[in-house]
């Protein structure tokens, strides 16, 4: 038997202080029961805060098939570094991850060298080509959690709507990032100002709102789980929450960077925020911070696509998308907190009981429950660097910046994932 | 926001606001593109003298670095090259290096290992002369020569120099830019620099389909009827057609752009009398221009080769003074630590 005592911190979504005994990885006694108790360690948790481990519904792992880039191991660890436990692995992979023999694989190797929790998001379509359908039933018995297409299209409405009706006999949850192929064209910044003035490339806005109302309309017809990953503008969020106001089952979520950035961040061609959906206007911005206040929007995700640096050393049309995230979005998240933009106990919910619902796990601190947390410091400051960041990416968002909030501990069901030493 | 990008212009600048890349005329100030004007006006007279040349990049190695084909402006940065007595090298990157998968980074480094002194770069992608201007090593300038649909700020500077040798000045006048701006970079560069100069009005012709999102933001109004738009102008600017336009359905047919946006005689008269016509180059007669408009009393395409060459010799000059100031600078602070 060993036990842990967490003392000094509080809860995350009352701000209440609060003591957490941990034995064997079970949260054995909350608040005064567990002050009064003995443990054989001690964690002094004053100044921090204390959530439910956070969930990501779109990280990239990059294994199997993409060594250069990222593996599981280094992944994970970079995750539970930023608080993270439970991480939809998007089924981008290499081979794709469009069979239960892939999600077989995915699921030994994340065994023996995950620090996290990894649910695969099994491929719809199969090669994620947008044309056949994928095996589903043998994906969703093999451990995938949802069925999705990465960030990439579907050929057409009548492949979409036959997705979605086929996940929808087996009850299954569908994540698709909203996008009009013929409309994104070429595209890698979002139309406007910005792709005007500096001639790039530009992916419109109703790229994503035509995309989006498709599938409304197609989940509507097939009564399909639809989850919109990755929205970007203002008008994608009016039309979800009008959606949810007929009732028809769809969850959305906003990636972290769309919410602190703006298509300014690529002023003098700075092809690290080139990332997609593009970073759009200063309106797009706000109207998903409110989305995410008012709940329109569940969850706020990492979106970590780590890269090897030479795939962003190039003209910006010639790298390629994403941000090495997932050690950085508690950060941003914080930033916004300081800023005013968004209130703390929103924040922790878009990362923690908000993507849980939308896979239908949960996400909270109860007796009983298996330890699975996280403890940070709100104050604390760090500078994201060579030498503190684990992800094999680093083109993390506001390079060489001091950033709020430091991790402390992450347990990951009843496991210490982060930090690497003994506390 | 319009014009002033902070990292372009601490990357283009040195501390004391002199020219040490070429990149984009955004966050340059009138100050420094009269300056530009100025110095070239003085290279017209080496142009007209029987020995051609002055010394100011003796011993230095210009590369042409040219990504995307062009006759015109490679020919005429390497006569400034040369006018200004460097060495010159062309290198048609597009059939060599990257087509055998080398990337950027990778011809860079080669390249830099030769020693050059500057890089006149043209590339397809927009951002490109940005990208190399900040992975060369220090002391290395870089021109930018056309990237993408972003600038092509030698062109957009030509143009204001003949548009300033015939007009006097850019106080008051009406401008109008016709046809594709949307894949344009020089029509980008040209709003840029009218604007920053004071130029009364740059007016865009062309259909919506041609336009970029927002484009009134760049600083120029909007007329999509080209009788209505050529009225009172002072210069008119007739932008180059490519013909994948028509494939990209963009356009319906040359024929009826050209009704509705070519450069006729009787479009021209609604102008004022003594309204310029200027063209980057190479035109399309019949597609966006008449030839009789071409080669007719008003038109001064000819005069803006001419002057690719002064602003070239100025451009290249400037930069390699700004570079040179800057070395000297840090070689004086080494030695004062």
């Amino acid at each position: 038997m060993s036990t842990l005592k967490i003392t000094g911190g509080r809860l995350a979504s009352t701000n209440a202080e609060t003591t957490l005994l941990i034995r064997d990885g079970e949260i054995a006694a909350l608040g005064e029961v567990a002050g009064q108790q003995s443990a054989d360690s001690e964690l002094d948790a004053s100044g921090c805060l204390l959530a439910p481990g956070f969930v990501d519904l779109c990280c990239n792992l990059r294994e199997p098939g993409n060594g250069q880039k990222g593996n599981i191991a280094s992944e994970t660890l970079a995750a539970a570094h930023g608080g993270f436990t439970t991480l939809c692995a998007s089924p981008d992979t290499s081979p794709v991850n469009d069979s239960g023999a892939v999600t077989n694989l995915i699921l030994d190797v994340a065994a023996k060298r995950s620090a996290v929790r990894i649910l695969p998001v099994g491929a719809i379509t199969r090669g994620l080509e947008g044309e056949l359908l994928s095996d589903m039933a043998g994906l969703a018995g093999a451990g995938c959690i949802a069925m999705g297409n990465g960030a990439r299209p579907v050929k057409n409405a009548r492949v979409l709507r036959r997705c979605m009706a086929y996940a929808r006999t087996f009850g299954l949850t569908v994540m698709f990032s909203p996008e009009n192929q013929a409309l994104a064209a070429d595209g890698y910044a979002h139309d406007g100002l910005v792709a005007s003035r500096l001639g790039l490339l530009g992916i419109p806005e109703v790229a994503e709102t035509t995309a989006v109302m498709e599938m409304l309309l197609l989940a509507e017809e097939t009564g399909v789980r639809l989850h919109l990953s990755q929205l970007s503008c203002a008008r994608s969020v009016e039309m979800l929450a009008e959606a949810r106001k007929r009732g028809i089952s769809v969850t959305a979520d906003v990636a972290m960077h769309q919410l602190l950035f703006t298509e300014d961040a690529l002023s003098g061609f700075d092809s690290r925020y080139h990332v997609r959906p593009p970073l759009r206007s200063e309106k797009d911005r706000q109207a998903l911070l409110a989305g995410v206040r008012d709940g329109v929007i569940d969850a706020i995700t990492s979106q970590h696509q780590p890269h090897d640096s030479a795939a962003k050393q190039a003209p910006m049309a010639a790298t390629e998308p994403g941000l090495s995230t997932i050690e950085s979005t508690l950060s941003m998240g914080l930033l916004l907190v300081n800023r005013g933009e968004l209130d703390s106990a929103d924040l922790i919910r878009a990362l923690t009981t908000g993507p849980a619902g939308v896979i239908g796990r949960s996400a909270e601190l109860r007796e009983g429950a298996a330890a699975d947390l996280c403890v940070f410091d709100p104050e604390a400051r760090w500078t994201p660097d060579d030498t503190n960041l684990r992800s094999m990416g680093r083109h993390v968002p506001l390079p060489g910046k001091e950033l709020p909030g430091v991790v402390r501990l992450t347990l990951c069901d009843g496991r210490q994932a982060w930090p690497l030493n003994n506390l | 926001m319009t014009a002033n990008d902070p990292s372009s212009t601490s990357l283009q600048l040195t501390a004391d606001g002199q020219l040490r890349h070429f990149l984009t005329l955004d966050g340059l100030s009138r100050a420094l593109l009269t300056e530009i004007l100025d110095t070239a006006d003085s290279f017209i007279e080496v142009g007209e003298r029987s020995i051609k040349k002055v010394p100011l990049l003796r011993g230095r190695t210009v590369v042409n670095l040219f990504f995307e084909s062009s006759t015109r402006t490679r020919s005429t940065f390497e006569l400034a090259a040369k006018r200004l007595s460097a060495d010159v090298l062309n290198l048609d990157i597009n059939t060599s290096a990257t087509s055998k998968g080398e990337s950027l980074s990778d011809t860079l480094l080669n390249l830099e290992a030769m020693a050059s002194d500057m890089f006149v770069v043209r590339h397809s992608q927009s951002g490109a002369p940005h990208f190399i201007a900040e992975s060369v090593t220090p002391g290395v300038a870089i021109i930018n020569a056309g990237d993408g649909r972003h600038a092509h700020p030698t062109q957009a500077m030509l143009d204001m120099l003949t548009i300033r040798q015939h007009k006097g000045e850019f106080e008051g006048l009406k401008v109008a830019i016709v046809g594709d701006v949307l894949h344009s970079r020089v029509a980008r560069s040209q709003i840029r620099a009218l604007n920053e100069l004071g130029a009364a009005e740059v007016r865009i012709i062309a259909p919506a389909t041609l336009l970029p999102r927002d484009v009134e933001s760049l600083g120029c109004t909007v007329e999509y009827d080209m009788a209505r738009g050529m009225k009172d102008l002072d210069v008119v600017i007739m932008l180059r057609l490519q013909k994948e336009r028509m494939e990209g359905a963009l356009l319906p047919s040359e024929r009826e752009f050209y009704r509705l946006y070519g450069l006729s005689r009787e479009k021209l008269a609604l102008a004022d009398p003594e309204c310029i016509v200027m063209h980057p180059g190479p035109i399309n007669r019949g597609v966006e221009i008449e030839s009789a408009v071409a080669d007719g009393p008003q038109s001064v395409i000819l005069n803006q080769v001419t002057n690719g060459i002064a602003i070239r010799m100025a451009v290249m000059s400037m930069a390699m003074g700004g570079q040179m100031t800057e070395r000297n600078r840090k070689l004086a602070g080494r030695a004062e630590g």
